[in-house]
């Protein structure tokens, strides 16, 4: 034994439990974050549960979400009666929804207190728009506060008449979201030219006039929509459903709150698997509900989307000219030397630091100046002065230059000698060899360079909380009103996302599960965008070895 | 990429000697152009990028700048030469009033001294002023208590209008409770002192009368429950006068507390709050014995007395609760005036004061700074008055040859000191000194408590946790990975690394938040069961591996050690938490945290250095690892082979050849591993409670650098005190990991030159 530690053995097999350690802390996070975002999808059957409390049976309806092993000591000491003989209790988190009738989503339940738990066929699942989940029986549908389908026959009934409320729904809010709001922007806009008038003194009869002849005309436009609105109101308030709950009460919800109905009891794996991939779809596609707590997250993924492509826009060629000077134009002395250090280790800055220079310099300062010099019939209301998608874009390109700058230059190192000398030597000018053949060889080192300052781009939250990023943005960046990209507007970010709706949100335990899939998504990005930073820089290697021999 | 070249159009000799001469001279500037845009472009990023130290630097600047003042106007006093009782000025700094013995209310303009207007006070026949303060609301009412007894309360008031785009202000006297004096003394002696309060339901009157009675009288205005009719109540109290000779008397704004003070120095401190039963709580010597005391002025929010004494000294004191609970004043601190301090006047909504002494001289200080601001000669003669504007950008100071003097000041950031911002510092309303980052509240009054060194504390014991838990596995694991691991494995190991550092840093602090710190919370004995277990249970498996016959141990080649291991750390962990609720039960009666509270006093936040530490451990240890493996895996083959042919087994050949030969890289390695978890925001500000408390405990939260600009940079205000500390808290972070990681780099520079060479 003592030779045997002598000899090292022991340490070396200790060093490699550090690794299965890191590699079972990699593989164990991206389990847990997989398993949790995709879970949430499938639609859970709901359990009927006779539970005794306080001596007494009492019904209740709910997913069964999660359990643990509790020692019976800490239920003790908790003020519950716990059997005697067992060192832990396993307890039960149910979701039984209804809010609004409960107060609560969730409750825990203690195993030896459950007295049967059953699956019924009809128990329902109401996905409404707000107050969360609603479990229950179907018990009838309604038309404008009378009967007019009860009992077996109100589930099909409720999906016709759901059909007709969600198109409806769809149509409101296309003209809610899309003319509504255009005809606001566009009064928005003339309320900006009369002030522009006004400053600029040529406020001339014939001016005004005009203004208010397009202000009549738009609110006369917008008073049109508002009546058809109206009216779809008034038909989409007309059906109802009422629903019993597990303490047998009956509720009428209204059709119009409801997105979705579903008897997971009564459906097979393959009718899952519909809905599943409707969720997934639904999520991925739909705008987020109830403080961003449900719903899907597109705006989210769009806002991260256009940021980073507009990052990616300045940061390339911003990255690879400051490569290409130092690499080739720059005289190689202790000065370059240097520059290159700072350079390098500006990648190591905290991302908060580019934020607070982002805020302070763009924003206040930039900002500040572009709104006096072009945006004088705003104030005092910020257009460029207030944090948005350029800033944004501009804090994150500065952030990730650095990224640049040291992958394109280490491509550019790469390029054997010959190969620069071979083209200077048929005649080439410098520009001429840069242009054909270094540049071009180097294409996929600035790629990967591009590709890792994109990954870190999509993941970095903590500037972005200073220059532009909102919880919930009211209108996409892009729209449908000139000038159609907005780069003032505030955005929505995935990263952030996942810090408001898991830190700031005021169901924490209801939006869970959104959150692990929201992080899902943005780890599978990074993911891959790395993987493929990681296999280009491969091939890239093992080229440039074939060239050298 | 195989580049086709065309064929040439047409050969170069048939092309004419001019036409290929443009065409050079076309290909030459082409390359000049790209020369200079080069140059320009790369030059441009590379500034760029170097702009934010410089703006950093730019922002923080005016902290750091000494405030100064400058003489605008000085002018003799308009109208006949009467004692000014009374100075002060508006807003703008545009109009000063002076109230007069004669009874003669004089605005001013400040620029030149010219006479705006003028109002004589409604004095009854033959009764003259006998003293003046001031109180309420932004200092404005100015209360006179006359020879009969009585008080008249008046306030200089202003109005802002914009004609033609051009402010004017109009001042006017007001009367707010009418222009007949209230009664103040039954028996109508002289008020000799006064001291007036006022709010929307209360006024507070001390008063001293020629014959040295010390009256309190409170009007209270109270709602009946009946009918809600209002009804003015009015206490009045004669409180035994202890002290002796009184020259002083002060009410704090929020008429809780009365001060009394003599010539010689003596305090008497009465709390007033209950109106029915006025106390004196303490009596004191304030000044040292042989000085007398010539000034008494409470600091913005009125909780803080300013004691001027004849040497010079300007001591600050405020009530500290003892240990019975008693509120009683203490000398907190004390500032030199140089010569005998004639006047203090505090600014209005900051913890600073200005002091003019005898020998002309106007002094700024700040108190919570600690510091002497500024220090100007106004006059050749002593200074009788002093009156600053409520921005306390500007003051005007009145000598005792009559002659007024209007000064600029630019002092904006006077509550910054290098003691305020790192050191301790005794804040108003706490028990003793601390250091506290306390950066806004509701109140305007409130006193900003800017110490950066609980922040700066709360990052390094975040970092260090973080460092306690990376440098060991990543440290170790880029050992084996470097120098044990079988080629195959190191291919998927190293991108799997990489990937865990390329992980956003907002998902590690979610997971640390939601899910690790309640699985720790729940499982704590699991935990430290885990800490013990993995390490033996490792052991273990390796002398069983060992004592297995070679024919199966040979199946397996060297260097697939950890994949070996995997399921058997799986396995071990799996035991740890299974049975953490025994170990629960058996060693800790039930729960562990409840037994580190009551047996060790241990307290338990759920989210705690530890949930940080293995977050932001996770983060860091890819940036570790690489680096370290790289300096590892570099080390020249002859070295390590050269020790193997002597005879030494592969572990001595690594501890005694390769690391220290790699040493400087796994130290850079380190440093650089530090730098990223100083800076690392979204993991701390996620996975703790942000409470900037100091304690070293790894079950106690911390406000990182970091965390804190994220929480509060948005709501600061554009240019304020906060917005450049916050600043300058980014600009410490910088300069931090950029020097550490220059550091590092130049020692990995270095090392590189000596593999080269070897």
């Amino acid at each position: 034994m003592g030779n045997w530690f002598k000899s090292g053995t022991p340490w070396i097999w200790l060093n490699a439990a550090a690794v299965s350690a890191s590699l079972i802390a990699v593989a164990g996070l991206l389990g847990l974050i997989a398993a949790r975002g995709l879970g949430h999808f499938w639609p859970a059957n709901i359990a009927e549960i006779d539970y005794r409390k306080d001596g007494q049976t009492i019904r209740l309806i709910g997913e069964i979400r999660d359990h643990e092993d509790v020692l019976r000591e800490r239920l003790v000491s908790a003020g519950l009666t716990v059997p005697e003989d067992v060192l832990t209790v396993r307890r039960y988190q149910i979701k039984n929804g209804n809010r609004d009738v409960t107060g609560l989503d969730f409750a825990w339940i203690l195993g030896p207190d459950i007295q049967a738990q059953r699956y019924p066929d009809d128990l329902v699942v109401i996905e409404r728009r707000e107050w969360g989940n609603f479990y229950g029986y179907l018990r009838e549908v309604r038309e404008a506060g009378k009967t007019v389908a009860s009992g077996a026959a109100a589930w099909a009934v409720m999906h016709e008449r759901l059909q007709r409320a969600n198109g409806l729904f769809a149509q409101i809010r296309d003209i809610e979201r899309g003319e509504l709001g255009s005809i606001n922007y566009e009064l928005e806009q003339l309320r900006l030219e009369t002030r522009r008038l006004e400053l600029k003194h040529q406020t001339t009869p014939e001016a005004l006039a005009e203004i208010a002849a397009r202000r009549a005309e738009l609110q006369a436009q917008y008073a049109e929509l508002q009546k058809s609105l109206n009216g779809l109101y008034s038909d989409i308030r007309r059906d109802s459903i009422a629903v019993e709950t597990q303490a047998g009460q009956l509720v009428e919800l209204p059709m119009s709150k409801v997105v979705h109905a579903l008897r997971p009891n009564a459906m097979g794996v393959g009718a899952k698997l519909r809905v599943y991939l409707f969720n997934v779809w639904e999520f991925l596609s739909d705008e987020p509900r109830e403080a961003n707590t449900e719903g899907g997250i597109f705006p989210a993924i769009f806002g991260t989307v256009l940021m980073v492509l507009l990052m990616s826009m300045l940061v390339t060629p911003f990255g690879v000219i400051a490569a290409v000077y130092l690499r080739e134009y720059a005289k190689q002395g202790p000065l370059t030397r240097l520059v290159r250090i700072a350079v390098n280790n500006l990648a190591g800055v905290p991302a908060i630091v580019y934020g607070v220079f982002g805020l302070g310099f763009f924003v206040y300062f930039l900002g500040g100046n572009i709104d006096r010099l072009f945006y004088p019939e705003a104030q005092p209301a910020p257009t460029f002065g207030t944090p948005g998608l350029l800033w944004a874009s501009l804090t994150l390109a500065i952030l990730t230059v650095p990224v640049v700058i040291v992958a394109t230059e280490e491509g550019l190192a790469r390029i054997p000698k010959a190969i620069r000398e071979g083209s200077l030597a048929l005649g080439a000018t410098k520009a001429e060899t840069l242009w054909r053949t270094v540049l071009p060889m180097a294409s996929p080192a600035m790629m990967t360079g591009l590709i890792l300052a994109v990954a870190r781009a999509a993941g970095e939250v903590a500037p972005l909380m200073l220059v532009g990023v909102v919880k919930l943005a009211p209108t996409l960046p892009l729209d449908g009103n000139a000038p159609f990209l907005h780069l003032d507007r505030k955005f929505m970010h995935l990263g952030f996302h996942i810090y408001d709706v898991g830190f700031q949100s005021p169901n924490v335990e209801a939006a869970r599960p959104l959150v692990y899939a929201t992080a899902l998504l943005l780890v599978l990005v990074t993911v891959l965008l790395n993987l493929a930073a990681i296999a280009i820089r491969n091939r890239l290697r093992e080229k440039y070895r074939a060239l050298d021999h | 990429m195989n580049q086709v070249i065309p064929p040439a159009v047409s050969p170069l000799s048939q092309i004419s000697p001019r036409v290929q001469a443009r065409r050079r001279a076309w290909r030459m500037l082409k390359d000049r152009l790209a020369r200079h845009g080069v140059t320009i472009g790369g030059f441009g990023a590379i500034v760029a990028i170097l702009l934010i130290f410089f703006y950093l630097l730019y922002v923080v600047f005016p902290l750091l700048k000494p405030a100064s003042a400058e003489a605008v106007a000085d002018y003799p006093l308009s109208g006949p030469a009467t004692e000014t009782l009374y100075l002060a000025m508006e807003e703008q700094a545009e109009i000063a009033v002076r109230y007069d013995g004669a009874g003669q209310v004089r605005f001013l303009a400040t620029q030149d001294g010219r006479m705006l207007a003028e109002h004589a006070l409604p004095l009854p026949a033959g009764v003259t002023i006998g003293s003046i303060a001031e109180g309420g609301n932004g200092r404005s009412v100015v209360s006179l208590g006359l020879s009969d007894g009585s008080l008249l309360v008046t306030r200089h008031a202003y109005q802002v209008s914009f004609p033609n785009d051009k402010r004017v202000i109009t001042p006017r006297v007001e009367f707010p409770l009418g222009t007949t004096p209230i009664p103040v003394d039954a028996r109508h002696r002289a008020l000799e002192r006064v001291a007036v309060q006022s709010s929307d339901d209360r006024t507070t009157i001390a008063a001293l009368t020629e014959d040295q009675r010390l009256l309190l009288v409170m009007l209270a205005k109270e709602t009946s429950f009946l009918d809600e009719s209002e009804t003015v109540k009015r206490y009045e109290h004669t409180l035994p006068n202890t002290a002796g000779q009184v020259r002083r008397l002060l009410v704090d704004p929020d008429q809780r507390s009365l001060y009394v003070a003599t010539d010689t120095g003596t305090l008497a401190y009465y709390d007033i709050s209950d109106p029915d039963q006025p106390q004196l709580i303490q009596q004191l010597g304030v000044v040292p014995t042989g000085t007398t005391l010539t000034g008494m002025k409470l600091l913005a929010g009125g909780i803080s007395l300013l004691i001027a004494s004849s040497d010079g000294q300007i001591s600050q004191w405020f009530p500290v609760r003892n240990e019975a609970n008693q509120p009683m004043l203490h000398r907190i601190r004390s500032f030199s005036a140089g010569a005998g301090v004639t006047v203090v006047d505090p600014e209005f909504a900051r913890k600073g004061f200005l002091a003019a002494n005898n020998r002309g001289e106007v002094r700024i200080y700040h108190t919570t700074a600690e510091k002497q601001v500024l220090r100007v000669e106004v006059s050749e003669r002593p200074i009788r008055m002093l009156a600053v504007t409520p921005r306390a950008n500007a003051f005007l100071a009145e000598d005792d040859g009559g002659r007024l003097h209007f000064w600029r000041v630019d002092n904006e950031h006077p509550e910054v000191s290098w003691s305020s911002l790192w050191g301790k510092v005794w804040y108003e309303s706490y028990p003793k000194p601390d250091y506290i980052w306390q950066s806004s509240s509701a109140s305007n009054e409130f006193e900003p408590k800017f110490s950066l060194t609980p922040l700066a504390f709360g990052t390094l014991k975040a970092a260090f946790y973080a460092m306690l838990f990376a440098v060991p596995l990543s440290i170790m694991g880029a050992i084996y990975a470097a120098y044990f691991m079988a080629p195959t494995m190191r291919k998927i190991v190293k991108p799997t690394i990489e990937i865990m550092g390329a992980l956003p840093t907002v998902i590690l602090g979610f997971l640390a938040g939601l899910w690790l710190a309640p699985v720790m919370e729940a499982n704590l004995s699991g935990i430290f069961a885990l800490l013990l277990l993995l390490p033996l249970g490792t052991l273990v498996f390796a002398w069983l591996w060992k004592s297995l016959p070679a024919a199966l141990r040979h199946r397996i080649p060297d260097g697939w050690e950890a994949m070996l291991l995997i399921p058997v750390l799986l396995g071990f962990g799996w035991l740890a938490f299974t049975f953490s609720p025994l170990l629960d039960e058996v060693l800790f009666g039930g729960d562990m945290r409840v037994w580190m509270r009551d047996d060790l006093g241990i307290g338990f936040d759920q989210r705690n250095a530890l949930v940080v530490g293995v977050a932001m451990g996770f983060a860091v240890i890819p940036n570790i690892f690489s680096i370290a493996e790289d300096a590892i895996f570099s080390v020249p083959r002859q070295l390590t082979n050269g020790s193997l042919a002597l005879g030494a087994t592969p572990w001595q050949t690594l501890v005694r050849v390769v690391l220290l030969t790699a040493s400087p890289g796994i130290f850079s390695a380190v440093m650089i591993g530090f730098g990223r978890a100083v800076g690392e925001t979204m993991i701390v500000l996620m996975a703790t409670g942000n409470t900037p408390v100091m304690d070293w405990s790894m079950f106690q939260g911390m406000r990182t650098l970091s965390a804190n600009i994220a929480v509060e940079m948005p709501e600061s205000e554009l240019n304020s005190t906060h917005y450049r500390v916050l600043f300058l808290a980014a600009l410490v972070l910088f300069m931090f990991t950029f020097v550490f990681n220059t550091l590092a780099e130049l020692v990995r520079q270095r090392l590189r030159g000596k593999y080269a060479s070897l």
